[in-house]
This record gives structure tokens, sequence and C-alpha cells, in this order.
């Protein structure tokens, strides 16, 4: 509880921590129009866990992430948050409790990095109080946090993909909430920048929050996620710790490929190492696709 | 740790029991100084004509210092048409800048996507048909516009509105209406015909007090309107998600606001025909002026206004003889977006 005041996080806990689950999906049908990606989908996101989210492409991993932070209404069932129906509250509460780094977001024009960090505010704010004191603290704590602090003045368009996504990462902070959900962060950045992200992420979670992540990297999901959730084709196959699901035939089972998994020689966290598949015949040296036949 | 946020730029901030803001210092003066170009331009407006008068004649008239025949030229006779380019050019540049924020697009204008031409089949209905009165052709204007901004909207709709295909909905439908408009001119005779071309070209000539009265109360509370929705919009640059991830309640607001452009364009064109381009080029120049992020409504309604009224005055005083203040605008909008064009591919290439 400690690390909760430290973060100075106003977590709205109410009884419905008892649960350990703050956000869960209770059977929900959810998709795009008729197009239905997951039917009777039912997960529960454990409270302060880093939870991280895998499976091939299509998978409905975002879409269950989008349905999490409301962005995508279900058509059947619900998702609760502290409680109660999330669409059931204003969008301005959700934003209070629940924040989100999307996929994809646009730096307006000439924008310095601050003034982005400064829009994630928005939900504290109202017309006639628009720059609080506590708002700028808000926003000085997650320029530290995210380490931009001394970009604070450049502008967005200047900076390198690594820096940008941070100067996001800080825009989500701002908004100040408990849990965040985290829509491939990584997916655009080098392997030095993902790691990068990764810890800052790791670190977040030790003070406290509560946060899911869609990641394509099975071995960077394992060894930074404390709660794993497998799908496939829109239905969940596996979920629970790391150490304890991931294996070579759950690798099979939702991925189609054939791997060893071995301890993370640094970490210990289970790694994944496809195995490849036996050349055929017509790609061996002397075959009919071999460069030697020409 | 530093206790205060660096903004990379100058910042006002004002904190009071209930009230807290932030302002750019850099937009803080810029609007100053339009704002005070603008006062400038207007009397200057105010002092020209063929009874020439000095900027104190005219400021005593205004204050009421002064009656007899200075007090009319100025108050009765100048003063609506100078009002009227003034409260027209501010809402022209806040539509504008509604529209460009809302779509993303700095060609995003109520003019480009058909609504002009929709008011103006509207006009020429009224004139060609009915042969009506003033506010039969507010009218007409009124209902022309509105129709064409709802059958673009809906014809655009496809799960959400989306400002590219808005954009290319609306060229398209402005370019059948217009031809629809040539034909019906070219079966009218020969007065109307002139009648609805002055009309079509945007003019503040024979402008009178009620209708500066009532044009301009509708405005006023729209540009109010448009205060209050600043905030949702300028979130909502950040991308449909982040905005709706932070409390934005995205296709409310973005209808919101297209309502709230398309209005402010319909109340100045029923009231004076289609005032092409203003609201394109404000909003632009305001922010390269302000260097803001994103467009800000505050120094497009400034620029907006300072346009419409240098324009007019440029109509009725400099030209050799006097025309719609529409054709200044329309040279002053080919000139924009030629710049537009050109800095444009040299920073694509």
């Amino acid at each position: 509880m400690t690390t909760h005041i430290d973060n100075g996080l106003a977590a709205a806990e109410d009884a419905s921590t008892s649960s350990g689950s703050r956000l869960h999906v209770e059977s929900a049908t959810i998709g795009y129009d008729k197009r239905i990606i997951s039917r009777e989908l039912s997960v529960a996101i454990p409270d302060e866990s880093f939870t991280v989210i895998v499976g091939p492409n299509a998978c409905g991993k975002s879409t269950l992430l989008r349905g999490l932070s409301r962005l995508l209404k279900p058509s059947a069932g619900q998702v609760v948050l502290d409680g109660a129906d999330i669409n059931s509250f204003k969008t301005k509460e959700v934003a209070r409790r629940v924040g989100l780094l999307p996929q994809s977001s646009i730096a307006p024009d000439g924008i310095t990095v601050a003034d982005l960090v400064a829009r994630g505010r928005y939900p504290h704010q109202g017309f006639a109080r628009q720059w609080t004191e506590a708002d700028e603290q808000a926003v000085l704590r997650a320029m530290e946090q995210t380490a931009v602090t001394d970009l604070s003045g450049r502008l967005v368009d200047e900076l390198s993909g690594g820096q940008r996504q941070r100067v996001w990462v800080a825009m989500a902070l701002a908004q100040h909430t408990s849990i965040m959900l985290l829509d491939e962060p990584t997916t655009f950045l080098d392997i030095t920048h993902q790691i990068e992200l990764m810890e800052l992420f790791t670190d977040l979670h030790h003070v406290g929050h509560t946060l899911v992540a869609v990641l394509h990297d099975l071995n960077q999901a394992a060894r930074y996620g404390t709660h794993l959730i497998a799908m496939k084709d829109g239905h969940i196959v596996a979920e629970g710790k790391p150490a304890e699901i991931v294996t070579a035939d759950l690798v099979h089972e939702v991925f189609g490929l054939r791997c060893l998994v071995v301890p993370d020689p640094v970490a210990g966290t289970p790694s994944v190492v496809p195995l490849g598949r036996e050349r055929p015949a017509h790609f061996k040296k002397g075959g009919c696709a071999s460069v030697d036949g020409f | 740790m530093s206790t205060r946020v660096d903004f990379g730029r100058r910042v006002l901030v004002l904190r009071r029991r209930r009230f807290a803001a932030r302002f750019d210092w850099r937009s803080v003066v810029i609007c100053s100084v339009l704002a005070l170009a603008v006062a400038g331009m207007a009397v200057l407006a105010l002092m020209t004509g063929s009874f020439q008068l000095s900027p104190g004649e005219v400021v005593s008239a205004l204050t009421g210092r002064t009656s007899g025949l200075v007090r009319d030229i100025v108050v009765e006779w100048r003063l609506p048409r100078v009002a009227a380019a003034l409260v027209f050019g501010a809402a022209l540049g806040v539509s504008g800048a509604v529209f460009q924020s809302t779509l993303r697009n700095p060609l995003a204008d109520p003019g480009i996507i058909g609504f002009s031409q929709g008011s103006y089949t509207g006009a020429l209905i009224v004139i060609l048909v009915v042969n009506g009165t003033y506010w039969q052709l507010v009218g007409g204007a009124l209902i022309g516009g509105v129709a064409t901004a709802v059958a673009v909207y809906l014809l655009a709709y496809r799960r959400g509105v989306q400002g590219f295909r808005l954009i290319i909905v609306g060229i398209g439908i402005s370019a059948m209406l217009g031809s629809l408009n040539t034909w019906l001119i070219l079966k009218a005779d020969l007065d109307q015909a002139m009648a609805a071309a002055t009309w079509g070209a945007g003019s503040l000539n024979g402008v009178s007090w009620p209708q500066v009265a009532v044009g301009g109360a509708f405005i006023a509370v729209l540009l109010v309107l448009a205060a209050m929705s600043s905030r949702p919009m300028r979130q909502l640059e950040l991308g449909d998600d982040a905005a709706a991830a932070q409390g934005v309640w995205v296709s409310a607001v973005r209808l919101g606001l297209i309502v709230l452009g398309v209005a402010l364009t319909a109340t100045v064109t029923a009231a004076s025909g289609p005032i092409a381009f203003i609201s394109l080029v404000a909003p632009q120049i305001g922010r390269r002026l302000t260097r803001s992020a994103g467009i800000t409504l505050a120094p497009a309604a400034l620029v907006g206004a300072l346009l419409c009224l240098a324009a007019d005055y440029i109509a009725q005083h400099v030209a050799p003889t006097p025309l719609p203040v529409g054709i200044i605008t329309v040279i002053l909008g080919g000139g924009y977006l030629g710049w537009l064009l050109i800095t444009e591919a040299r920073r694509r290439l």
C-alpha cells in the first residue's frame, strides 16, 4: 500500500477490490459492427498485475484491449470497472481511473513535449480550471518518470521514435490513472528502445500501477509480465503466471509454432526458441530450386 | 526537480480561487496586436468615403459626443457595414478553425465541402422562382446550405465520419451543385441573373442594422458555444482513440463541432452571400502568427475579422469600381492555395 501513496495514485478502490480485480470482462461479445471478434469472453485483470496479452495476428487481443478501455462497447455482456458496467460511468470518470496508450496517436504540428504531456490532464480539468497546481505537478512527475524532462521544451516532431513513445507514455501517466492499458507499445521501436520501454513499464508496475499490455514478443511478455493471457481466434487459451503456463505445447497450440522453451539465462523466465522446420527437398543443394542449377 | 513545467515558450499562468488557466505568451501578444489592428481597420473604414472624416470625428460619433450629419454618416450609414464585416469575418474564421481542427485537414472548409454552392442553389431558387424579399433569400440560402451539409455528412458516413472522405464527397457534391447553379443562371432573365451573380459573389452592399443585429445575435451565441467546445476539440487533434481514452465523447463532439461550423458559415452566407476563402485562410494565418500547436479559435476569429474588414475596404475604396467583397477574398484565397501547394510540395520533396 505504501507504494501506492508514493505514487500519489488516488486509487478508487471500493469494495470491488475484494474480488481482486477492479477491471474484468463478463461473458462479453465484442466486435466491429456485424463482424464479431470475441463471443462470450470472460477475463479478469488481476489488481496490481502487469498483465500481458499475447496471440497471433487477428486473434482479438487489441479488440479485448479496446473493450477494456470502453472504446468498443460489447454487443452482449459487459465490461466491469470497480463493480459497475464501464459504460454506466461518465466517460471522463472512466478516464480518471483507466488510461490508454493507443496504437497510433497524432501529435499536432508544432506541439512541444510539455504541451503534449499536459493534454493528458484533460479528464481532471474543466472550463474554468484548466491549469491548476495539481496539473502542473502531475505533468512534472510524468515527465520525470519517463525521463523526458530534459526534452520538455522541444518539438515532438523533432524527437526520435523512442523518445516520442516515452512522451506518449508520459501523457498517459499525466492522466494519473491506477490502471493503464498499452496497445502494442513497442511495435515500431528498435530492440534497445523496446527494452528501455519495457523496463520503464516494470518500474511503473513496481510503484503500483496495474498495467495491461498487448505485445508481440513472447520472450518479453514472459520476462516482464506477471500475468499472461494467451488468445487465439477470439477466445482465451490459457492465463496465469508466465512461468506456469508458457510451454512448448501452449506455443504450438496458440501460434502453430514448434519450439523449445528454455529458461531465460538472465531472468530465469520462460524463453521461447523456435525449432524451425526441415528444409523442403526442392530447396536442398542440387534440388530443383538450387542456385547451382542455373 | 524544478517546480514549474518548461513548455519551451513563455506561458502566462493565472490562478485564482476557482479559476486556473495557462496562456501562451506569444498568443496573448499576437491576439492583442490583432485586436488593435481590427480596431484600427474599423476606424479607417468608418473615416473613408465620399465624405471624408478624421479619426477624432469617428471616435466622438461612436461615443455619442457628436450629433447631426457626422453621427448619421458614421453610425447609420457606415457602421452597419463595418460591424457586419467584423462580425461575419470573425464567424468565418472560427467556422474554418472548427472544420480544419475537427477534420484534421488544412483544406477542410465549409466552402470546399459544398456548403456555399448549396446555399447559392437555395438563394438562386428563391431569386428565380419566387423573386423573393431579403428575408426569403436568407431562408432559401439557409435551407440550401444546411441540406447540402446534411447530404454530404450522410453520404460520407461509414461507421463515423472521417475527414478525408467528407472532403472528397463534399468536393463532388460541390461540383454538381456548381453546374446546377450555372444552369439556373442561364435560364434566368438578365436582371435576375445580375442580382443572383452579385449575391453569389458575396457582398456587404446595402447591409442594414436589422440584418446585422439578427446575424450578430446568432453569431454571438455560436461563438460562445465554440469557445466552450474548444477543449474537447483540441483533444480530438490527438486522434480518436487518444481523445476517447481521455474522456472525450468523440462521435458526439465531432458532430456537434461540424454543426457549429456549418451554422456559423450558414448565418454569414444567408446574410451576405458566400464570402469565400476567409474561413480557409484565417485559421492558418492565425496558427502561423501564434506558432501554436494545432488550430486555436481566438487568433482565427481576429484574423478573419481583419481580413474581411480589409477586403471590404479594398472592394469599396481601392478598387477602381466598387466590387462585392467576395471578389477580393477569392483573390486572397487563390494566393493562399498557391502558396500552400508550393510549400507542401517543397515539404514532400
